[in-house]
């Protein structure tokens, strides 16, 4: 446990802690309308004493914005992944592991989803089930599904073909417990990298649906949806660019090495 | 006579700060033009890491050279590798010093024509121009003897065998005719007909071109075979070194008399009636032979046993051809005795093996274990019969799952079947434990914290839980270094007469098979060519292919050595067979009623 609170694994722990304290107490503490407060004369400022990350097209707070839309952010990407590792890493390790014709079956399956454009999907989803917060989450989860699902597959059947398991198998071994034992923990590094990139895809993934008008409705505010917003001031006012995207990569930095050290902690062979 | 390279004071450490390891420590020693020093040693001694020094290799593996000199005798005068720029190291790899490495398979790139990796070092050291350096080439391959070279030249890697391959290998390190080549285990990963190949192939290049040798190996036999002095490296340092006969005659240091009381020697179980444990420095009582019972009881009845893997090919992936990997196999295992089955990569002892245990699906035959057919038992049925038939595989760090603990990896085989439980069951892996001499603080380690000596004793006592009849040990010490081999074919033989166990011992190497065997089986394409009591196989051996693989086999006396002129194996042909192919049953001619030799049509 000690690792947690040393080099990487600080940063990673402090940074992650930091950006979920934000986004659960940052909507109860700070008032809505300071995010959606609009300002015409104070448009498109830069950092100022009253406005230290600056202001949007409208005048509005990018600090208050970037401070309350954590919460919209964090909740779709963090949700969406959960789901693809719900439903993904089942499929994957079965496919994986018992290989044949529900190997054949299932990855046909994810490789038509595959052959969609991960967004293409979303959208569909999206638009087919209406545009609400639980909607989004399911679009992304299931556009993304089928990417980790084809990981899991290929490390499942990496570890399947280990001798280990092949002396499982020998001592009588019954599949779940090989699946539990054997296959989940040999895995779970492939599980814990993928899925901290993942969290910053989906963060832009929920971008992407905003601006098409499918994910977060302004003037609720979110990462992704300022980003978006930015994109035709970005010569004359770089910033509304830069201080979302700022929270995005160091949302992501943090992921990652918590990731990193987590990954190490649950290795035994780290160890000393 | 100068030295072609002396190594002086040479001390590498990796690492930095509180973590320096220090891999060589003080090492000296130096090669004289045409001569052969074997650097032998095991895992951890540090010779690869002094061969890495004198090419400079080992700082990209993260090593330093922190003290000492590595003077090269080049034309041009005398020069420090150890402080030489890293142009001028540019200029000696692979020009003055050539380097052949273990892997035949890797070590070449598989993109490339051998032509094009042939030439790559003449264009660069040489400057010599497509035609000459084509030339040269042809040249090569016919010095390392390559049948039909002009056709080799257009081929990539894949198309060669493993031991055309490691000539080719050969060949590049010889390309600028270098004063000292490094071989760097150069024949383990190689079959014992390819390596007595080889080994004689370096020898000859070395009389004829006078370049110093270094060669590098863990394998006694083969420093019998081909060195002039030995260097014993032991964690680190120089223990002993001398002339090659003096080494197996009258050795000084005590490592190299307990390495060498660990080789298992072909020829010396001559006139002994049973198979007996190693005699290792150290032990006060002779060990005993493990004699058979009088009244022999059969155990595993193996009848016709035929194992087919399905070759797919075409857009469709359909089945288009068969390797008969396992062809109408039979033999008899008693309880209590080893059965060796004995061949090279690629007979079919694994796919064997694991046929028997249903690891693999065989395609026909019976195996009887017992009273019941293993083949025919349905998915109940098989898993009761596996707790009488347990498995030991190659690789120790493999074998064993990274993420459990020792205590449950040895305990999950009874969790199983409910065998025990509790206290009881912590009780029974303790008591594995210590049957396989392991400290019981041991139960809370991950197999990392292990060497791989530990980590099969660990194989062992997970195979044990089950109590089984039976045991398959698939290559079990072929992976260790001497002196823990030993020590795991003690451990396997005293569990063998304390437990009454039968061994079925798949193995390439002949002297550990003659060591442990009550009875052999030799294999050639995936049928058993000759088989028989050990005594009768290794003292009568009657098929070509047995007596071609004793020849092959080095034997850990520099007074029998073989010669290339005295080898001509014939490679293996294909196992690969069309759908239609229809297989001859195999039959045998009885030398006597145990021992049987296959026809030959």
């Amino acid at each position: 446990m000690r690792r947690f609170f040393k080099g990487k694994g600080l940063i990673g722990t402090v940074i992650v802690l930091a950006v979920l304290l934000v986004a659960v107490l940052a909507p109860l503490v700070i008032p809505d309308s300071f995010a959606t407060q609009m300002n015409m004369r104070a448009r498109l400022s830069g950092p100022t004493w009253e406005h230290f990350f600056g202001t949007d097209q409208l005048g509005r707070d990018l600090f208050y914005r970037v401070v309350l839309g954590a919460q919209t952010s964090i909740m779709i990407a963090g949700a969406a992944v959960l789901m693809s590792i719900v439903i993904g890493l089942p499929l994957g390790i079965v496919s994986g592991y018992f290989g044949g014709w529900i190997d054949n079956v299932l990855m046909r399956l994810v490789d038509t989803l595959l052959s969609f454009p991960a967004l293409l999907l979303a959208l569909t989803i999206s638009a087919v089930l209406g545009p609400n917060l639980t909607n989004t989450i399911i679009a992304i989860g299931v556009a993304f599904t089928p990417f980790l699902a084809r990981i899991i597959r290929g490390e499942a059947l990496r570890v399947a073909q280990m001798p280990y398991v092949e002396a499982a198998r020998a001592a009588g071994t019954t599949d779940a417990w090989m699946i539990l034992r054997h296959i989940l923990p040999n895995i779970m590094p492939a599980i814990i990298v993928q899925s901290t990139i993942s969290l910053a895809f989906a963060i832009l993934a929920e971008a992407g649906l905003s601006f098409l008008g499918l994910g977060t409705q302004p003037p609720e505010a979110s990462w992704g949806l300022m980003i978006q917003a930015s994109r035709d001031y970005l010569d004359v006012a770089p910033w509304t660019a830069l201080v979302p995207g700022a929270a995005v990569a160091m949302t992501v930095l943090g992921l990652n090495l918590f990731g990193d050290t987590l990954r190490d902690v649950l290795d035994p062979r780290t160890e000393t | 006579m100068t030295p072609i390279v002396r190594i002086d004071r040479l001390r590498v450490t990796f690492g930095s700060g509180a973590d320096t390891v220090e891999a060589v420590k003080d090492v000296s020693f130096e090669i004289a033009p045409g001569e052969t020093v074997c650097v032998v040693g095991e895992s951890g001694s540090g010779k690869s890491v002094t061969s890495l020094s004198l090419m400079r290799l080992v700082e990209f593996d993260g090593g330093q050279i922190v003290d000492g000199r590595l003077t090269l005798n080049c034309e041009t005068g005398p020069l420090d590798i150890a402080t030489a720029d890293s142009s001028a190291m540019r200029d000696l790899r692979g020009d003055e010093i050539g380097m052949i490495f273990q892997e035949p398979m890797t070590s070449l790139n598989p993109v490339f024509t051998i032509e094009r990796q042939l030439t790559d070092g003449l264009r660069v050291h040489r400057r010599m121009s497509g035609p000459a350096a084509r030339d040269r080439a042809l040249e090569l391959l016919k010095e390392v003897r390559i049948p039909e070279p002009e056709q080799r030249l257009q081929q990539y890697p894949h198309e060669l065998s493993g031991g055309m391959r490691q000539r080719i290998v050969i060949a590049i390190a010889m390309a600028c005719r270098p004063r000292l080549l490094i071989a760097d285990e150069p024949t383990t990963a190689l079959d014992v007909t390819i390596q007595a190949e080889i080994l004689a192939l370096i020898n000859r290049l070395k009389r004829e071109t006078g370049m110093a040798v270094m060669f590098i190996t863990h394998d006694m036999a083969v420093v019998a075979q081909i060195a002039d002095r030995v260097v014993v490296m032991y964690r680190g340092e120089v223990v002993e070194e001398g002339p090659v006969d003096q080494i197996f005659s009258d050795p000084h240091a005590a490592y190299t008399k307990s390495l060498l009381a660990a080789v298992p020697r072909l020829g010396e179980m001559r006139g002994k009636p049973a198979p007996e444990p190693l005699r290792l420095v150290g032990d006060i009582v002779d060990p005993k032979p493990l004699l058979p019972k009088a009244d022999p009881e059969p155990l595993l009845q193996v009848s016709n046993l035929t194992t087919y893997f399905p070759v797919k090919g075409g857009p469709l992936r359909r089945h288009v051809a068969n390797v008969h990997a396992v062809e109408d196999v039979s033999f008899t295992l008693n309880k209590g005795e080893t059965l060796s089955l004995v061949g090279e990569s690629g007979c079919g002892k694994s796919s064997c093996g694991r046929s028997i245990l249903r690891l693999v699906e065989p395609t026909s035959g019976t195996v009887i274990l017992g009273h019941q057919n293993v083949v025919d038992a349905n998915p109940r049925d098989l898993r009761r019969l596996r707790r009488q038939m347990q498995m030991i595989f190659q690789d120790p760090f493999a074998s064993l799952n990274p993420y459990m603990r020792l205590a449950a990896q040895v305990a999950e085989p009874l969790k199983n079947f409910g065998s025990a439980s509790g206290t009881d069951l912590i009780d029974k892996v303790a008591s594995l434990f210590d049957r396989v001499e392991l400290p019981r603080d041991y139960m809370r380690r991950f197999p990392h914290q292990l060497s791989g000596g530990q980590r099969q004793r660990i194989a062992i006592a997970r195979a044990l839980a089950l109590s089984p009849k039976l045991i398959i040990a698939d290559e079990a010490v072929s992976a260790l270094d001497v002196s823990v081999q030993a020590q795991v074919l003690n451990l396997m033989m005293e569990l063998q007469s304390d437990l009454g166990l039968s061994f079925l011992f798949i193995s390439h190497d002949m002297a550990v098979v003659e060591r442990v065997s009550h009875h052999v089986a030799v294999m050639y394409q995936g049928r058993i060519v000759e088989i028989g009591p050990r005594a009768a196989v290794f003292g009568d051996p009657r098929h070509p292919y047995t007596k071609a693989l004793m020849r092959a086999v080095p034997i850990a006396d520099p007074s029998r050595r073989t010669f290339e002129d005295d080898l001509d194996f014939k490679p293996i042909p294909s196992p690969i067979h069309p759908l239609t192919f229809a297989a001859q049953p195999s039959q045998y001619e009885e030398i006597t009623p145990e021992h049987k030799v296959l026809h030959i049509s």
